[in-house]
């Protein structure tokens, strides 16, 4: 009764990313060459560098962030938690792979979302793309994904970035389209062009909701690490892993928590940095 | 041509408004249009000219399409029809990036809401203007200080929007305004979200500050009282069409139809107008006539009393009796002799403080103008047709007009 439409696609599929991979393997090999450039040394860095110094940059950072002297000795005692849980080198290949795809995601996801704020028809587009995106099961772009970069980091990347952009996307694109009509008619009104008005108005007063969508990805590219560690990627998500696999609860346990814990302190850093950055809204009306 | 020049400005709101437009000039009522198609008419062939350096307001209630208009000077709505000519440049014709620069340099707005950035501080608001002309900060925030201080709000310069009662808001407002340092200042609503009091005192600013700076100023307001007291002209807007077009006293003693004198009936006559706007000219002006030739000129005139103007303005009155006693007695006497000190009033007071004056006299007061010279007088007779002007029935005769080149009231 029904007709077979799902093997022709399959097939398809298959038949066109394997001439992908014998037609511009270089190019992916290069691309992915490109990304592992700036991963590397990130990640070289932060193993390299006494867990001293790290924590005090996470002290640091977080005071900076909030001006609050607790929270950043909290974070800084809950980075050393990882420590004492084993987790260090672990925690810093994490941390790299967080950090970069989380760039990447800001460099694509700002951008994106002040075009569909702009454009109605860019918006009608991106949104159902945004869906899948955030919808469709990462192991269904990994296959491919692995096999046009290789195991390991890139492909993580990768889908990291596939599966946290979404968010910032449409909070960018709901920040800006949020900013006061009345400002907004000010600002033309005594003549800014269209940069100006974005660059002096609409960007600032959508930064909170920025600063949210930016603290969304960081949660949500952390939580992909355990499915990276699938494709090779290392770092906490093989820990996790391998308790899965050896059926050993304790260690999987200990892979989870240091993933909390690392949630938390870029949480508490991204947010009371998004807090501050709106102090002018809490000045009494 | 004048400064401003809007010309059979038609705005629709809508899905077609170029279908809209045509079915409306082949006759088609504004309901019809929002029933058939959805489009709905803002302004309707409305033309209004503004000259340099005047106050001219736009009045209406909401809805009326006074908010249409005024965005049309700046082009942030763009007429369905019509031209919009600014010191003999048609806006029409300018591109984005001209309309941007004409913006920039020749116009500044004032809005209801304020309009402010609240993530900047004040002097960063004030400055605003400057920064998009790409003034370097120094100098911006030099005169963002020195416009802060003009409007009373020293002090205040680092503190952020939100912190500010509106009122205050509306002050930044304003200095921003006046920072762009532009010579057409747009004023939509400006006052109206503002308390009574407030609105008042922030009328008194608006007219020391216009007093010295001379700017063109379009301004829209839904209050009369606003109105009659801040324009020169006055503009009445209903439904998207123009409805009346004159000097407030024009408006306050000529209503053109229901709607206008609807709007002026409660308005306070005594304060609003002034003087000059509703004088008489005097019955016999006397220089340097004899005594004789007076006597003539008056029983030639019918009248009672003569209003004596010398070399340094005028001087006083005299009546037909002294005349007579002069002429009977000894030779030799002229008008000089024989002029009484009189009651006088000052062409620019409001028909309230001259009031106490006209009723004391017995016959009309004469009216001085700025440089002590006879204008006109101001009988009791006159300030009764005032007050009892026939409201209800406009085609009733005898409705006065307005005195020829009268000056506005309320200044």
């Amino acid at each position: 009764m029904f007709p077979d439409i799902g093997q022709p696609i399959a097939d398809a599929v298959n038949a066109g990313v394997r001439w992908l991979v014998v037609n511009y393997g270089g190019a992916f090999e290069s691309f992915a060459n490109a990304l592992l450039s700036i991963l590397v040394p990130i990640e070289q860095a932060l193993r390299a560098a006494p867990p001293w110094l790290v924590l005090l940059a996470v002290g640091a950072i977080a005071f900076a962030a909030s001006r609050k002297i607790v929270l950043a000795v909290v974070l800084m005692v809950l980075m050393w938690l990882i420590g004492g849980l084993g987790l260090w080198e672990q925690a810093m290949q994490t941390v790299a792979i967080v950090l970069v795809s989380v760039a990447l995601a800001i460099l694509l996801g700002i951008p994106t979302g002040i075009l569909t704020a702009r454009s109605d028809i860019a918006r009608a587009i991106l949104n159902p793309l945004l869906d899948l995106m955030q919808t469709i099961p990462s192991f269904v772009y990994l296959i491919p994904a692995a096999m046009l970069f290789g195991l390991g980091k890139v492909p993580a990347i990768l889908a990291t970035i596939v599966y946290a952009t979404p968010p910032l996307i449409r909070l960018t694109d709901l920040g800006i389209r949020e900013v006061g009509k009345s400002v907004m008619e000010a600002s033309r009104a005594f003549g800014a062009t269209y940069r100006q008005m974005l660059t002096g108005v609409q960007i600032p007063l959508a930064l909170p909701s920025i600063m949210q969508g930016i603290n969304q990805t960081i949660i949500m590219a952390l939580s992909m690490v355990v499915i990276a560690s699938m494709i090779g990627a290392r770092g906490i998500g093989e820990t996790v892993l391998i308790g899965l696999q050896r059926n050993d609860a304790g260690t999987g346990l200990l892979g989870g928590l240091a993933i909390v814990i690392l949630a938390i302190v870029f949480d508490r850093i991204s947010q009371s940095f998004g807090q501050r950055l709106q102090s002018y809204r809490a000045a009494r009306g | 041509m004048a400064f401003i020049e809007a010309a059979h400005l038609t705005k629709i709101f809508g899905p077609h408004p170029k279908q809209a437009l045509a079915r409306l000039r082949a006759g088609a009522t504004k309901e019809e249009l929002l029933a058939s198609g959805g489009d709905i008419v803002g302004l309707y062939d409305v033309s209004i000219s503004v000259e340099r350096g005047e106050t001219f307001v736009v009045m209406g209630l909401s809805g009326s399409g006074k908010s249409t208009l005024i965005r049309h000077l700046n082009r942030l709505v763009d007429p369905t029809d019509g031209t919009v000519t600014i010191d003999g440049v048609d806006l029409m014709s300018l591109s984005i990036r001209e309309l941007e620069h004409y913006r920039r340099e020749r116009l500044a707005m004032v809005f209801q809401r304020f309009g402010l950035l609240p993530h900047r501080t004040v002097a960063e608001n004030v400055a605003y203007p400057l920064e998009i002309r790409g003034t370097k900060r120094n100098e911006r925030r030099t005169r963002a200080l020195e416009w802060i201080e003009t409007v009373g709000l020293a002090g205040y310069e680092d503190r952020y929007p939100a912190e500010l009662s509106g009122g205050m808001q509306q002050r930044v407002g304003l200095a921003r305004a006046l920072c762009a340092d532009a010579e057409i200042l747009l004023m939509d609503e400006a006052f109206s979200a503002l308390d009574p009091l407030i609105r008042s005192q922030m009328q008194d600013l608006l007219m020391e500050l216009q007093a010295r700076l001379h700017k063109t100023i379009v301004f829209i307001t839904h209050d009369l009282d606003e109105a009659l007291r801040l324009g020169d002209r006055i503009a009445i807007l209903r439904d998207g069409a123009l409805v009346q077009l004159g000097t407030p006293a024009e408006i306050l003693l000529n209503p053109a139809d229901s709607y206008v004198r609807a709007f002026v009936k409660d308005v306070n006559r005594a304060r609003v107008l002034t003087v000059e706007t509703v004088m008489k000219p005097p019955p016999l002006r006397l220089t340097d006539e004899t005594l004789e030739e007076a006597l003539a000129a008056m029983q030639r005139e019918g009248a009672r009393i003569g209003y004596v103007v010398g070399a340094g303005g005028y001087r006083g009155v005299v009546t037909r009796d002294a005349l007579d006693a002069a002429i009977a007695g000894p030779h030799g006497s002229d008008i000089g002799d024989i002029v009484m000190d009189a009651p006088s009033i000052d062409a620019g007071a409001s028909l309230a403080e001259a009031l106490p004056a006209t009723l004391a006299s017995a016959y009309p007061v004469a009216v001085i103008d700025e440089a002590g010279g006879l204008a006109g007088v101001l009988s009791t007779e006159r300030v009764g047709e005032i007050f009892t002007l026939p409201m209800e029935n406009e085609e009733k005769p005898g409705v006065p007009a307005p005195v020829p080149g009268a000056n506005a009231a309320g200044k």
